[in-house]
């Protein structure tokens, strides 16, 4: 595993999965009033960026690595939200307002049982398998057709943006079986521990630290192997690599429906340390702002991702806060600024910013290498 | 039988009525001031059917609550410190005790209904087609009989005596008379609307024991005849509605992606503020309106007239701002623009909520666009949906002119084909963008001039708009203008007719799938272009 980093390289990640593994410790541990002490609010805001992250990075892949422009990322963020969802909606059991063992949206709508896709969806582990298996596979799907024939660039993202839209719409519906406009909400536990308290939050932080660090690694560790190497040939140069003798369907298929698996996973981590899931999730808004995520940190890179989801989203949480008008306005102009004067995002400018600097220009060169690899 | 002995009545107190011919029986309104609901409802139908002018004072003034009744039962009109005695028509001095007559809402409903039935009487033809109309979509009542055939034999315009004709049969159906109901379903087999139907069915019902209700079995036959006929007449309308409306809604697909079909599909710019450009040209449409209304009140009706170059010219500059400044640093950039101009849009959506508020604005349609054209007897074409379709063939006549006859078209088209070769043979291709992208953008503008005539105008409007206009315009196939036109109605009327089988919702889904579908098999679009301009 050594050659994933140089060795500053792990030092730096060590170090960042380190402050993030102490937050929820500082939050345990120490008592209310204490100048360190961690705020469960605050520790929900980075779990829920770390879900953001893992998002980021998954588009990333494909977008940064490989090329391939999506726009309807939100929806396997959403779909893997909504499987966990399932789960947790069977473990409110009859603690809902009407007091029946089905949700209060199927009472409401007076169904008298489940639909046959809520079949088995009381078992944690199948849920979870389902978080895998059902973005995958429409992602698979989806991305066979598309692949198969050579639909790309703006092409298939508009495709992919109705795609998203279309669900959105779907699931508005009530009838679709999935809580039309409020989704689910009012999570009582998880796993038969409530999920409001203090520890199980804290195990759900940790879950995703630890998911969001392993998938920095399997990203690493992808586009550091040969494989990497091909799906970068199909960003640069599809053609020409058709021409060397591989096949771009393969491996854009692969890295895609990679992709929208780990969106999935942080879907699903995202949904009981928020406690709701809607279908404006699926809104074309949203996939969008998850490309500018990954703009912003820098693409092509894979901390730029990480670093960018936390940015957008701790300004977006300032901005709400402090001045809600204002937030489309930074948005937007963010958007504009981004694409038109850091082409590279945070991580590919910094480099550029150390250059200029004739006293680093020794050290930079080894530093660009590291940070666009 | 109560329904009949009622209806009995009312032709007696018209009979009476006509004798009489001085003012409202007494017998009549008495009812209005006791506690019985069905007498009260009764006799304001009985009041009607006498058709004279006193009735409509008697039943309007009940609708305002100026009916009062003193302790013995007479019913009086109060107006201010007088009160008007309907029975004599003479005005009385306000007696002692008189106490308000409570109107509930069945009373109003029977009321308000019962005016409705005495504007056929009106001495305006267009208030009584209006009535007419108005009691076309009503389930016929017996009790209207003796008034619908007092309104027939008065009436001499040919249109509103077709509907009376059709009305009377309908009221007549429910009638005790086996001849007249006999006479009634045979008038109805050439004219009857779908709101017959149950009548028509109740006639062919069963008792429980087997046996029918309607003993007249040529009757029944007859029944059956015409209930088929009603619903081949109804499954025509309902086909030529859809077409219709099919059309509309292709045209405002058409209006929508007309400008995207410029930007995008020549410049290959994804603009995804194209929705917003849209929105400005309806938000422009609400300023002219507003200024209408404060400085120039009598030409209200012709706001639109200023509001399309308004839309343009706005849209056109934003348009061109938008290009100077952001897009023509990103071209080549297909992926960045994307995300450049959601950013504008973003920051366009909330300038407009700063400056106008999050809340729509109400933009009326002008008075000759309101109402609609009566065609095959009961099928309503509102006038603001043919302006549109009509407006939307302007346009894109208009368009093609430009792009195909003037010297801007030439070097849009130059440009578009071959940008260096343009360049090198003199055409300011810089210059060439930014007007293409203006006129795309202007486009839009009218667009949006149109939109704000059919639905709301928020700031949203763009939003709902902008993935139809790209599924438009990629279904078309890039760079072709035809291709828009056919891409915008066959959507339009494939929406319309899977609508009625899958509800709204499915449709637009089911519409997204085929279009996914459709470019999985046809990458280019329909109308894909040949040869070097390919790629």
């Amino acid at each position: 595993m050594n050659h994933l980093y140089s060795r500053r390289g792990w030092s730096v990640l060590a170090a960042c999965t380190f402050v993030a593994a102490l937050l929820p410790l500082l939050h345990l541990a120490l008592p209310a009033g204490h100048p360190l002490h961690v705020s469960g609010y605050a520790m929900g805001l980075v779990g829920k960026f770390m879900c953001y992250a893992l998002a980021a990075l998954a588009l990333d892949l494909v977008w940064g690595y490989t090329g391939i422009l999506s726009l309807g990322h939100g929806l396997f963020f959403a779909l893997g939200a909504y499987a966990h969802g399932m789960y947790l909606m069977r473990a409110i059991g009859r603690d809902g307002s009407y007091g029946s063992v089905l949700p209060d949206f199927m009472v409401f709508l007076d169904w008298k049982g489940y639909p046959w896709y809520w079949a088995f969806t009381d078992h944690f582990w199948y849920c979870m398998l389902l978080v895998v298996l059902v973005p995958g596979l429409i992602a698979f799907v989806f991305g066979w057709f598309a692949f198969r024939s050579r639909i790309k660039g703006v092409y298939f993202s508009i495709i992919t943006q109705a795609l998203t839209y279309a669900c959105m719409l779907l699931f508005f519906r009530n009838d679709t079986g999935f809580g039309g406009n409020n989704g689910f909400t009012d999570f009582k536990r998880i796993l038969d521990f409530p999920i409001t308290a203090p520890g199980t939050r804290t195990a759900l932080y940790l879950a995703t630290l630890a998911l969001l660090v392993g998938a920095l690694l399997l990203c690493r560790w992808i586009v550091r192997s040969k494989l990497g190497r091909v799906l970068q040939g199909v960003r640069d140069a599809e053609s020409r690599l058709m021409f060397i003798g591989y096949d771009p369907l393969a491996f854009k298929l692969f890295v895609w429906t990679l992709s929208a698996v780990l969106c999935a996973i942080a879907g699903a981590l995202y949904v009981p340390q928020v406690g709701i899931i809607n279908p404006s999730e699926m809104s074309p808004a949203n996939s969008i702002e998850m490309v500018v995520w990954v703009a912003i940190g820098g693409r092509g890179t894979l901390a730029g991702p990480i670093i960018g989801a936390f940015a957008v989203n701790g300004l977006k949480s300032w901005f709400t806060a402090a001045f809600p008008d204002l937030w489309l306005f930074a948005l937007g102009l963010l958007f504009i600024l981004v694409t038109l004067f850091m082409r590279k995002g945070i991580l590919g400018t910094l480099p550029l910013l150390a250059r200029l600097r004739p006293a680093a220009r020794a050290g930079a060169k080894v530093e660009v290498k590291e940070e666009a690899a | 039988m109560k329904r009949m002995f009622s209806s009995l009545l009312a032709t007696l107190a018209l009979c009476l009525a006509g004798l009489a011919n001085a003012a409202i029986d007494p017998a009549l309104l008495q009812p209005l001031a006791g506690d019985d609901p069905d007498a009260r409802v009764d006799a304001v139908t009985r009041i009607a059917a006498t058709g004279r002018p006193d009735a409509r004072t008697v039943l309007q003034a009940l609708l305002d609550d100026e009916l009062a009744a003193t302790p013995d039962g007479q019913v009086l009109i109060l107006r201010g410190d007088q009160a008007l005695d309907p029975a004599t028509g003479k005005t009385v001095p306000v007696p002692e005790g008189i106490d308000g007559i409570v109107v509930n809402n069945r009373l109003r409903g029977a009321a308000q209904a019962a005016l409705s039935g005495l504007a056929l009487l009106a001495p305006e033809p267009e208030r009584r087609l209006a009535a007419a109309q108005a009691l076309q979509g009503k389930v016929p009542d017996a009790a209207q009989a003796p008034l619908l055939r007092q309104a027939l034999r008065r009436e001499t315009d040919p249109d509103i005596r077709a509907i009376l004709v059709q009305l009377v049969a309908g009221a007549d159906l429910e009638s005790s008379d086996p001849a007249r109901r006999r006479a009634a379903v045979a008038a109805l087999a050439d004219s009857g609307t779908p709101a017959l139907r149950p009548q028509l069915q109740a006639m062919l019902a069963k008792n429980p024991d087997g046996s029918h209700i309607e003993g007249d079995a040529a009757l029944r036959g007859a029944a059956e005849a015409t209930l088929r006929a009603i619903d081949r007449r109804s499954a025509r309308n309902d086909i030529i509605a859809n077409l219709f409306y099919g059309v509309s809604l292709g045209s405002v697909l058409l209006l929508a992606a007309l400008g995207l079909a410029i930007t995008f599909g020549l410049m290959g710019i994804i603009n995804m503020a194209h929705g917003e450009l849209l929105m400005i040209g309806a938000y422009t449409t609400y300023v002219v309106q507003s200024l209408f209304r404060h400085y120039l009140p009598g030409a209200l009706d012709w706001y639109l007239v200023a509001a399309l170059p308004a839309g343009f010219g706005v849209a056109f500059m934003v348009g061109v701002l938008l290009e100077r400044s952001v897009i023509r640093w990103l071209y080549g950039r297909p992926l960045e623009t994307l995300l450049a101009t959601w950013g504008i849009s973003l920051v366009l959506m909330q300038a407009v909520r700063t400056v106008f508020g999050a809340q729509n604005v109400e933009v009326a349609n002008p008075a000759w666009m309101s109402g609609g054209v009566t065609v095959l007897g009961s099928l309503v074409l509102p006038y603001n949906r043919i302006a549109i379709i009509a407006f939307a063939v302007l346009v894109v006549a208009v368009v093609w002119l430009v792009l195909n006859r003037t010297r801007l078209g030439l070097f849009v088209r130059a440009v578009m084909q071959n940008r260096r070769m343009a360049d090198c043979v003199g055409v300011p291709t810089g210059r060439i963008d930014m007007l293409t992208f203006g006129l795309g953008s202007g486009i839009a503008g009218l667009g949006g001039v149109a939109l704000s005539q059919l639905g709301n105008v928020g700031p949203d409007l763009g939003q709902s708009y902008i993935v139809d206009s790209f599924m438009v315009v990629v279904l078309g196939g890039v760079g072709q203008l035809a291709g828009t036109v056919i891409g915008a109605l066959g959507l339009g009327e494939l929406n319309k007719f899977l609508e009625p089988v899958a509800g709204a919702v499915m449709a637009k889904i089911c519409i997204l799938a085929v279009i996914i579908i459709f470019i999985q098999r046809r990458p280019q679009g329909l109308f894909a272009l040949k040869g070097r301009s390919v790629e």
